[in-house]
């Protein structure tokens, strides 16, 4: 608008005759006005117009930095594939345990420290569920391939990507000091946590309300080296709990390691402890801190418990009761976790407490107030939000249900096993059964 | 041991047949997001126009201190003496002593030009994007200050703490080509 002025300006001093002068010069200041008003209604008024100097002073500009290249985000695709590439090879050709050990440490340098914890491919699972709920929202490709490339390697050869690949499982991976073996209840039940964050997680992102996981990722503080208290005390605690409880988050949290465990029990080769016949000797069931080596089936007991068949015809049927308690909880608890979103939280807080309308220091309402928007649009906006939870949260309760039950049927299922083997489900391929295994090739 | 062979048999079929499904899955979320994706990265950026300097940039970031600072549009500064941004509503004096300052950090720097003009120049390390000097410039001054989120130090946060409790909804993803609103260039008015 300042160019449109000193044209004008231009034109009158240059292009007309002196008794017009101060005649234009109405007409100038009207149109300045004019164009005041049209062009800048909403805008901020410049008060005070700049000054023209005498002195030959040349105005400084604002410095912007550029943000992160683009090339540099699809370099760390490129660095994704290769130590995926890296880890499979290690876990599945080379059986080198200190290969993924080195592997894991140049992970949690790059991907961790050096990048941040960010991207990550657990965080990218919201994205992805965002990318489906909200048209407006669009996803950025290296964010996409993030989540897919990990799980499609996953389909294959097995979670090497949790091996070497990961900056969260690197950093649990390198403080295992004494792990300790936990009861199979306690490792089936906390094992059920997982679940549970994803269809939260999902949930929170399809509605638009937050991206849990990333905002409780108890590692991205050390990685940054600056966070909230709460976080750094958070993930010193994990990192303290997993030198016994090894890889905590990744066994009984991550909710990505899910959706990778689903892929890696169809993959179609997988790492294997020994590199040829077993021998029985058990040694490998003591290397591993996770609790993933399956023993032999002990066909005698089984034969003997005679429950099998008469169990499993039970818990098959019960399955479709635990879907309906788990959409029956969903239902009744949208309301409480619809307050996470900010929208509906403000339109109950502004039902409830009235006089809140009048306390200067509540900044969401003042500011809510402040922009004239009208309550019945906030509680229109409300209300549309909560019904996606009250949809959302039945959808996750019922599929919580499905997951309990199948895993209790689980606990029935006798599977022919004449081998130690990896648990295909819960295996991280970090391949140190493979180090401890005596059978030479 | 035939018996065994076939149940074996019939395993892997419905090992790989499951497998194939989930291969298929995976291709059809890819390919159903692909439809919406953009080769463009995108960054956290203010509108400052929205923004109405509630002082939260300086606290919710998750870093310490913010990266949010405090960027002024000289285009639209009219390099005042008696500077909004600068000096407290309450100053006892128009001068450069400390307790005149807006600025808790003393991150606006004053520098003389020619009579009667000054020039406020920003310390983006001392700056911790309280937006103190934003309110005291827009409500008295041109606005010519105004915050932004400075890519070198921002993280770019899967979503930003600060975007989630911002109460006015004044920051959001912009395309990493065009990653800052500066005041002057950008308007809130979509023609001009």
């Amino acid at each position: 608008m300042r160019n449109q002025l000193n044209q004008n300006k231009n034109q009158n001093s240059f292009g007309l005759r002196i008794p017009d002068i101060r005649h234009k010069l109405k007409y100038l200041l009207f149109t300045f006005a004019f164009f005041l008003f049209t062009f800048n209604l909403s805008a901020q008024k410049q008060r005070f117009p700049k000054p023209e100097f005498d002195t030959g002073y040349t105005q400084p500009t604002p410095v912007t930095p550029e943000p992160r290249a683009l090339a540099m985000e699809y370099f760390d695709v490129l660095v994704l594939l290769l130590v995926l590439a890296a880890a499979t090879y290690f876990a599945l050709k080379s059986r080198s345990r200190q290969g993924i050990l080195w592997l894991s440490v140049f992970t949690l340098v790059y991907f961790g420290f050096y990048r941040n914890g960010c991207i990550c491919s657990i965080g990218a699972i919201q994205n992805v569920a965002l990318t489906f709920f909200d048209p407006a929202y669009v996803i950025s490709l290296t964010a996409l391939l993030f989540f897919v490339i990990p799980l499609v390697v996953t389909l294959f050869f097995g979670r090497t990507f949790c091996a070497g690949a990961c900056p969260l499982g690197a950093i649990q991976d390198l403080v295992v000091v004494k792990p300790i073996s936990l009861p199979k209840w306690l490792n089936k039940t906390l094992g059920l946590i997982p679940y549970l964050y994803l269809s939260l997680a999902v949930l929170f992102a399809a509605t638009g309300t937050d991206f849990i996981i990333c905002r409780y990722d108890p590692f991205v503080g050390i990685f940054r080296m600056d966070a909230k208290f709460l976080m750094i005390v958070l993930g010193v605690a994990f990192l303290l709990m997993g030198m016994f409880v090894a890889r905590p988050y990744c066994r009984f949290l991550c909710p990505y390691g899910v959706l990778l465990s689903w892929m890696s029990r169809f993959s179609s080769r997988h790492l294997t402890i020994t590199p040829s016949k077993c021998i029985q000797c058990k040694l490998c069931t003591h290397s591993c801190p996770f609790d993933a080596i399956d023993f032999p089936t002990n066909e005698k007991e089984v034969v003997k418990s005679g429950l099998g068949p008469k169990r499993f015809i039970t818990y098959a049927l019960v399955i479709p009761l635990w879907v309906a308690l788990g959409v029956f909880v969903g239902a009744k608890s949208h309301t409480f976790l619809s307050k996470a979103n900010q929208d509906v939280y403000l339109a109950e807080l502004l039902i409830a407490h009235p006089e809140l309308r009048n306390d200067p220091d509540n900044i969401d309402v003042q500011t809510f107030l402040a922009s004239g928007k009208p309550m019945e649009q906030l509680v229109s906006e409300a209300t549309a939000i909560r019904e996606k939870f009250y949809i959302g949260s039945m959808i996750a309760g019922g599929f919580m249900g499905l997951v309990i039950g199948m895993t209790l049927l689980n606990t029935v299922v006798f599977r022919k096993r004449q081998d130690y083997e990896p648990h295909k489900g819960n295996c991280f391929s970090c391949a140190r059964c493979v180090d401890y295994c005596p059978v030479e090739k | 041991m035939e018996n065994n062979s076939k149940s074996q048999s019939r395993r892997k079929f419905i090992r790989n047949g499951v497998r194939a499904s989930l291969l298929l899955s995976l291709g059809a979320v890819s390919v159903s997001a692909l439809r919406k994706v953009s080769g463009d990265d995108y960054v956290w950026q203010i509108d400052p126009f929205k923004c109405t300097q509630c002082g939260r940039c300086a606290t919710e970031c998750v870093l310490n201190p913010s990266a949010v600072k405090c960027l002024h549009a000289f285009d639209l500064c009219g390099y005042c003496d008696l500077c909004g941004g600068y000096l407290k509503p309450d100053a006892n004096a128009q001068s450069t002593a400390a307790e005149n300052q807006l600025c808790p950090t003393a991150a606006i720097e004053r520098r003389f030009i020619e009579e009667p003009y000054f020039e406020y120049h920003i310390n983006e390390d001392l700056c911790i994007g309280c937006a103190k000097c934003v309110a005291g410039c827009t409500s008295f001054g041109n606005g010519s200050m105004h915050l932004q989120i400075m890519h070198h130090i921002c993280v770019n946060c899967n979503e930003c703490s600060i975007a989630r409790v911002c109460p006015s909804d004044a920051i959001s993803r912009v395309k990493a080509s065009e990653a800052y609103n500066v005041k002057g260039d950008f308007t809130n008015n979509p023609e001009a």
